[in-house]
């Protein structure tokens, strides 16, 4: 079928923007099946099934809008204190003077751009090849067009547990920064990483994170998208897991113009586990997009899916998630829960949580909610001689609690409750 | 903010894999799969202008209404069929049809029910529909008072009668044929033919505005409870002929009516088309239940044949305090597309849908509904089942909108679904749009296979496999065949059980 004219003219637009794909070796080659998958679906246009809620225009738009910096030195850089082996990105430009030394046991980090010209490297079984079965049945053109032009990202070989973390940091320095980061993780099996972000990155940010979790390995991923920024941001987590194998994600988005984070999840072993969570707070112009897809496609694997958002001041929450249990996928253990608690009469939340079943024994449930703060709750509260707003923030902690929970770790789960408690301190509702 | 209302059902371990085999024929078990041999008058094959005027023509129709046809079939020839359900069918070959067919008997329209060809009242008394009055329908006999159920049957591209119909005159209320309400009603049916659902609305609905061929009509005047249930059955006999039928409901201000609706098809190798419009009005106070027991040819068992059912439903709550229910029991037809909605744009509205969709063999089924909160305070419930069996696909597909001025609005969906055997889909799409925040908003939805346990227990107390099935199966369904008028309830259950004959092993 012919490409309809408005996504063509988009991606057009939007390709001439950017330099041509040149260079050798396997990444060149990479990006050119990305661009020709790129060329076949074209850019988002609203009428797009999975963008009738989220406008693309500012993601399309051949030049990054403009988003100021905001200094956030008000309080701690998160992560910070742990031992971790930072990698810094400075509108995405990798900054090897801010960086740490990339040799960690365990692990081995290169960067992209030095990789990518060799002849062979393990990257070239990942690097767009998750993203591309993360094509079907829903197009995700940005993530294409994400591994045709990334500039910079690492790639990750994990071959043991890895001695500490390694924590990605994105700083934004200019106000029309336009950054594409493109990573590989790569899990051996019975192998373990926990990997952090945090950062807004840039004025416009494109990021996609290939993880491949081989059998038995484990991958906690962390992540803090810079708070009380303009950026406008989309991200992709395609992730693939094996047998025994583990992931567990969380993000907290405290505002940002417009964020539309994607995870694509497979479970292609038996038993895998994958746990995405996901809170977001949005005071004003705020748009958070969470489209989650999750596949089962063996047997007796468990699922979980826990977003939670807060909006208020006219911010606008989605989620679009779906459970996909394939033939023969029995035994599966699917559960999805998204809710938002909208503070003031503005503010909406808009859900498409998906089911697709085609197993007979499986236990697959979602749920979505979406209304007021519980006045009689509040009332409680304040009764007991707390301060309305003190009652509120209570309430709104007690809320988002359950997608906090999902990070096992807990001096991290304690630092982001923290977190969240100073931002709702800072935000309020009018009146 | 609300409660976390999500469930897991309970669910067991401990498959016995001989429980959930995969489905046998169907073939055969379809009660109404028989043809009615009559001759039978057909407007040429195909779709074009000429065979709109020919319809139009054929019911006696005045300008206004050829010339809103017309229109409707100007707007359907650039319109594209709409293909985003999770429905696989064939091509449909718009021109390959008959769009017209009526039993030549009705060439003069008969004056009475007793002038009626008796080969068409024989049909439907073998569909268990008499078209006697002061007959009953079953599950009701020996009630002290009878009840009483005035019937218009449609057959084909025709109405062939309508009971009761001086009874309901005497209580004000209209019912008729649709053809006959344009004119003996004109004013009423033009005030609101297309005004809940316009020629524009989507595809089938504008394919239903070119070519609709007959339909009822209901007019159930101010502060007027309906002294009985209104209830129209459709009937496909003819060949490669497609059924377009409009129905028009409008309820007054605190007026009351209860609808039911059937359906059923002769056996046939190839697929017939059916795409229907019903249009319900709600005025201030007044209240519709519209119930369907939606039992079109399904097809056999490899999928060969069936009804492809393209319908467009929607109620209108214009007025404060306007409530709509709706009822289906959707088991036959190979393809349904079909979401029952309600606009609730009156203060207090209320809507409620009530669905159980039976998929088994080949069919599929993409169905659900469309919740539209405009008016403050409204109200709306969506208890959904779906079972599936056989290698069929059956998904809900609806959508809950809470509009900004729509305050304190409530909405509760809960959608179960139910697996037999592993070679059958089961899927939920729900859409949740909520634009203010004094509304609340809750949706739900499981997925499950039927409990072992409760099978061996019915077992064990001397049932067959497929008696316990039907048992368990009606359970699940059990919320939403209490809300079904009693004579369709009886009707429903053993529908549930005979659409699933063969389903286990």
């Amino acid at each position: 079928m012919a490409l309809p004219k408005a996504k063509e003219d988009a991606l057009q637009a939007r390709l001439a923007g950017l330099p041509a794909l040149s260079g050798k070796g396997w990444l060149a080659a990479a990006r050119g099946e990305a661009l020709a998958r790129l060329d076949a679906m074209g850019l988002p246009v609203r009428r797009d099934e999975y963008w009738r809620y989220t406008d693309p225009a500012s993601l399309n738009a051949p030049e990054a809008p403009v988003a100021h910096r905001f200094d956030a030195s008000d309080e701690a850089p998160p992560f910070d204190g742990m031992d971790r082996l930072k990698v810094v990105f400075v509108d995405g430009v990798f900054d090897p003077k801010a960086s740490d030394d990339l040799t960690l046991a365990g692990v081995t980090i290169e960067r992209l751009a030095e990789a990518g010209s060799k002849d062979i490297h393990w990257a070239q079984g990942t690097y767009g090849i998750l993203e591309a079965r993360g094509q079907t049945p829903v197009a995700r053109p940005f993530a294409a067009l994400n591994t045709a032009h990334a500039t910079d990202g690492v790639l990750i070989h994990v071959t043991a547990r890895a001695a500490k973390p390694v924590s990605l940091i994105y700083v934004h320095q200019s106000e029309t920064s336009d950054a594409i980061l493109h990573h590989c993780v790569k899990l051996d099996p019975g192998a373990e990483l926990t990997l952090l972000e945090n950062g807004p990155a840039a004025a416009r940010f494109s990021k996609v994170l290939e993880v491949e979790v081989a059998d038995g390995a484990r991958f906690h991923h962390i992540r803090l998208q810079g708070r009380d920024h303009e950026r406008r941001a989309v991200t992709h987590v395609f992730a693939r897991l094996g047998t025994r194998s583990e992931m567990r994600s969380f993000t907290l988005t405290a505002n940002g113009r417009l964020t539309r984070n994607e995870a694509v999840v497979e479970l292609t072993g038996t038993e895998g586990r994958a746990h995405l969570a996901g809170a977001a707070v949005g005071d004003g112009e705020f748009h958070h997009d969470d489209t989650v897809f999750i596949t089962h496609a063996a047997e007796a694997c468990e699922s979980r899916q826990v977003f939670k958002k807060v909006l208020m001041n006219g911010a606008t929450g989605v989620f679009q998630g779906k459970i996909l249990v394939k033939p023969g996928a029995q035994k599966t253990d699917g559960y999805q829960i998204s809710q938002s608690l909208l503070l003031d009469e503005d503010s909406q939340f808009l859900a498409k949580p998906e089911l697709e079943i085609y197993a007979d024994d499986v236990k697959c449930s979602h749920g979505s909610t979406s209304g007021a703060i519980d006045e009689t709750a509040l009332f409680y509260l304040q009764s007991r001689g707390l301060p309305r707003r003190t009652a509120q923030a209570l309430l709104v902690l007690a809320f988002l609690a359950e997608a906090i929970q999902e990070i096992a770790d807990e001096d991290i789960a304690e630092d982001i409750r923290a977190r969240l408690e100073r931002w709702l301190a800072r935000h309020g509702t009018k009146g | 903010m609300t409660a976390i209302l999500e469930t897991t059902p309970d669910l067991r371990e401990g498959v016995d894999r001989e429980t959930i085999e995969t489905v046998q024929a169907m073939a055969g078990k379809y009660k109404y799969g028989w043809e009615t041999e009559i001759e039978t008058e057909y407007a040429p094959k195909g779709l074009s202008e000429d065979i709109v005027r020919l319809i139009s023509q054929k019911n006696g129709e005045p300008e206004w209404l050829l010339n809103w046809r017309l229109a409707a079939y100007q707007r359907w020839l650039k319109m594209e069929e709409p293909r985003w359900a999770m429905l696989n069918y064939p091509e449909i070959d718009y021109q390959d049809q008959y769009y017209y067919a009526k039993p030549k008997s009705m060439a003069q329209k008969p004056k009475s029910l007793d002038e009626v060809d008796p080969k068409l009242l024989a049909t439907y008394a073998k569909l268990g529909i008499p078209l006697k009055e002061q007959m009953l329908l079953a599950g009701v006999e020996g009630e002290a008072e009878p009840r009483k159920v005035a019937v218009d049957a449609v057959f084909d591209s025709v109405s062939v009668g309508t009971t009761f119909k001086a009874e309901l005159a005497k209580a004000g209320v209209i019912f008729c044929s649709i053809s006959e309400a344009v004119r003996e009603h004109p004013e009423l049916v033009k005030q609101y033919l297309g005004s809940v659902v316009p020629p524009t609305d989507n595809f089938f609905a504008t394919l239903n505005s070119a070519v609709f061929s007959d339909g009822s009509f209901v007019y159930v005047p101010p502060g007027v409870r309906c002294p009985m249930e209104l209830s129209t059955y459709f009937r496909i006999n003819a060949e490669n002929t497609g059924q377009f039928e409009r129905t028009l409901i409008v309820c007054d201000e605190g007026a009351y009516v209860s609808y039911l609706e059937g359906c059923t098809a002769p056996k046939r190798d190839t697929h017939q088309l059916h795409a229907a419009v019903v249009e319900i009005v709600i005025l201030k106070d007044a209240e519709v239940k519209y119930s369907t027991v939606q039992n079109w040819y399904p097809g056999d068992e490899n999928g060969k044949g069936g009804i492809f059912n393209f319908v467009t439903k929607r109620a209108d709550c214009r007025g404060d305090r306007a409530k709509v229910m709706w009822t289906q029991v959707e088991t036959g037809s190979a393809i349904t597309w079909k979401y029952p909605s309600c606009i609730l744009r009156g203060d207090d509205a209320q809507g409620e849908f009530y669905s159980i969709a039976i998929a088994n063999n080949a069919q599929q089924a993409d169905t659900g509904t469309k919740m539209v909160h405009l008016g403050k305070r409204t109200k709306s419930r969506i208890v959904s089942k779906g079972i599936s069996a056989g290698r069929a696909q059956n998904t809900y597909r609806g959508l809950v909108s809470m509009h900004p001025k729509a305050k304190d609005s409530r909405n509760y969906t809960q959608c179960d679904s139910l697996l037999i055997g592993d070679k059958c889909g089961a899927h939920t799409v729900p859409y949740i749009e909520v634009r203010n925040n004094s509304s609340r908003v809750e949706h739900e939805a499981t997925t499950s296979k039927v409990d072992d346990d409760q099978l061996f227990y019915c077992r064990s107390r001397g049932m067959d496999e497929e008696e316990a099935v039907a048992l368990v199966v009606n359970g699940f369904c059990k919320e939403v065949l209490q809300a079904l008028p009693m004579e369709f309830a009886m009707e429903a259950q053993s529908l549930v059980a005979i659409s699933l004959e063969g389903s286990v092993g």
